[in-house]
């Protein structure tokens, strides 16, 4: 299926080779992604990501990653990092960049750039209190990718669309997911 | 030999049995044809034109070949045929079990019991309506009615009706609820739509021709996909109407995204309703363009190549309330599965589907299915899908209770 002159950096083979083994290992495939946030002064605090569960045992990155979160100035913080919504805005993009990429090279399809633009929007009349009918999240968000490839328009629309379909960030944030909150 | 169920598929393979004089019995827990008459809804009319109804040795003869047939007219249909295929039924007969013996099967029946060396399982692909987990969060002032149980519109209580699922049965019953003049709201997760017809022919008869239909199970990229597909929407109407979502919402149908979950009485919609529309889309095109390129490659007379408008979200609703009063039933169109409670051999996995290659049950030699999603082509569940199937599994059989086969298939 994977045609070899199209190179997009994705072992393709090695993701269609691990889901025919794990087809037969039960509880491989249950993963346990983990951040760690600690909380510096005002809104600003620093989350780090290192360790998570799989395969059946402890992985861990090459390195700790570290992400900083503020609020920007206008909502009188020091804007010392971005604000954790945006952080949504990276996780949607960034999943479904990757996806398009992973599906092209299965598709055979050589891609040259692909660049999306990411927007969520939002009336903080939510998290301000201020209307117990504004919602506090995104009201909707956009996405609108530049895509040039070696493919007809169709078959990049067909592209985005299964990136969609298999996009566990996209899922995330289009379903409801349960959430439990605990004091340790 | 004994074949469970008279349904079309079980006579199918009834008839090839008698052409090649393997004596049997076809043994029906109801009469003939019993799911068509006992198990669908009132209006139900086959998604298939008459020429189309076709099984070993039979067809349709009458006077509309581009109509769809009733359920009574199926019932007829099915029943003629049993009697011209001079079919060894017996009705009334429901099979409790299923056991290996030996070299063969001991079939316990409600009356009395079989020995043989070969059983063909045709007892249908919707036993069973499925149902979400989710259901058991509805709250107890909403009637939950599955597509199993659904008759007509007059049975559910006045007010608003929630359909989950857009499956040929799902966009029927809110078509149909919607014009006896309640709310309807239709929650749309994976789906495939097809236009009635396509380039002044039935949509079916370019399935047919264009051999999309006969695609063998074995040459399918991703079958276990491909046997749980949506059935397309689809409904046979006297004036060949397409009933897809554009169509729906045309009606006053509302259409919000996949239930995700009911919370605090509130059922909650997936956000990604535009991009299982765009990807139903997209497939369709993609075959529109199949049948086109088969109609240039063999000088098809037919009319000039077309496009349907892409599927018209307006911005759906996310969530709505079950415990307002607003809405009074769910209507669940969520699929259906067969039921194997009476198979007492080890061959249905984890989610209750029977393991076989292309009907013939590998893991127990002499066991074989007919009429499941893609048995052995893409159109072994419709009615004329049966007869390759049928002919190929006898085949198959009669080789088996011949000594020359029971080894798995390459």
């Amino acid at each position: 299926m994977a045609v070899s002159s199209v190179n997009n950096g994705v072992n393709v083979q090695a993701l269609l080779d691990a889901r025919q083994a794990l087809k037969d290992a039960p509880g491989a495939t249950k993963f346990n992604w983990r951040a760690s946030c600690k909380w510096k002064n005002g809104t600003y605090s620093e989350t780090t990501i290192q360790k998570f569960h799989g395969l059946g045992q402890e992985q861990s990155h090459k390195k700790t990653f570290a992400f900083d979160a503020d609020h920007p100035e206008i909502f009188a913080a020091e804007d010392r990092g971005v604000t954790p919504v945006e952080f949504l805005l990276v996780g949607l993009a960034s999943c479904l960049t990757a996806g398009i990429a992973a599906v092209a090279q299965n598709r055979g399809i050589q891609l040259r750039s692909v660049e999306a633009d990411v927007e969520g929007s939002m009336d903080i009349q939510g998290i301000l209190g201020m209307d117990s009918d504004v919602r506090n999240g995104y009201d909707g968000m956009k996405v609108t990718f530049k895509i040039d490839a070696d493919a007809s328009r169709e078959d990049i629309l067909a592209l985005v669309a299964q990136s969609q379909k298999r996009s566990a960030v996209y899922d995330a944030i289009t379903n409801p997911t349960n959430v439990t909150v605990v004091v340790a | 030999m004994v074949v469970v169920g008279a349904g079309h598929a079980g006579l199918a393979t009834s008839r090839c049995l008698t052409e090649r004089a393997i004596d049997h019995v076809v043994l029906e827990r109801g009469d003939v044809a019993n799911s068509w008459r006992r198990e669908r809804w009132d209006s139900l009319r086959l998604l298939t034109p008459n020429w189309q109804s076709r099984l070993p040795g039979f067809r349709y003869d009458g006077a509309d070949p581009d109509g769809y047939m009733s359920m009574g007219e199926v019932i007829d249909f099915v029943t003629r045929y049993a009697n011209a295929a001079g079919a060894p039924v017996r009705t009334g007969t429901a099979v409790t079990s299923v056991q290996r013996v030996d070299d063969g099967y001991r079939v316990v029946t409600t009356d009395g019991e079989w020995r043989c060396r070969a059983v063909v399982i045709a007892s249908g692909a919707c036993n069973v309506a499925s149902v979400p987990a989710l259901r058991d969060a509805v709250p107890a002032s909403i009637a939950c009615v599955t597509a199993l149980e659904y008759r007509n519109p007059s049975q559910l209580p006045d007010g608003g009706v929630l359909v989950v699922g857009a499956s040929a049965t799902g966009v029927q019953l809110a078509d149909e609820i919607r014009r006896s003049g309640r709310h309807v709201t239709l929650s749309v997760g994976e789906h495939v739509r097809l236009p009635r017809t396509y380039r002044g022919r039935d949509v079916l008869w370019w399935m047919d021709a264009s051999g999309v239909w006969n695609q063998r199970y074995d040459q399918v990229e991703d079958l276990t996909r491909a046997r749980g597909l949506p059935s397309p929407q689809l409904v046979g109407t006297p004036g060949r109407t397409t009933l897809d979502l554009n169509a729906l919402a045309a009606a006053g149908v509302e259409i919000v995204g996949r239930l995700s979950a009911i919370r605090d009485g509130r059922a909650l919609f997936s956000g990604g309703l535009a991009n299982q529309c765009a990807l139903a889309d997209l497939k369709m095109n993609r075959l529109l363009d199949t049948f086109d390129e088969w109609a240039t490659r063999e000088g098809v007379d037919a009319a000039p190549s077309e496009r349907f408008e892409p599927t018209h979200l307006p911005d759906s609703r996310l969530w709505l309330t079950l415990t307002s009063g607003e809405f009074r039933t769910i209507v669940w169109a969520t699929g259906f599965r067969p039921e194997y409670g009476w198979l007492h051999v080890p061959v249905v996995d984890a989610k209750g589907r029977l393991r076989h290659d292309g009907g013939v049950v590998t893991d127990a030699p002499g066991l074989y299915a007919i009429g499941l999603p893609v048995l052995r082509r893409r159109k072994s569940t419709f009615i004329h899908g049966a007869e390759d199937d049928a002919r190929d599994i006898v085949s198959h059989l009669a080789g088996y209770l011949a000594g020359d086969a029971g080894e798995p298939r390459p």
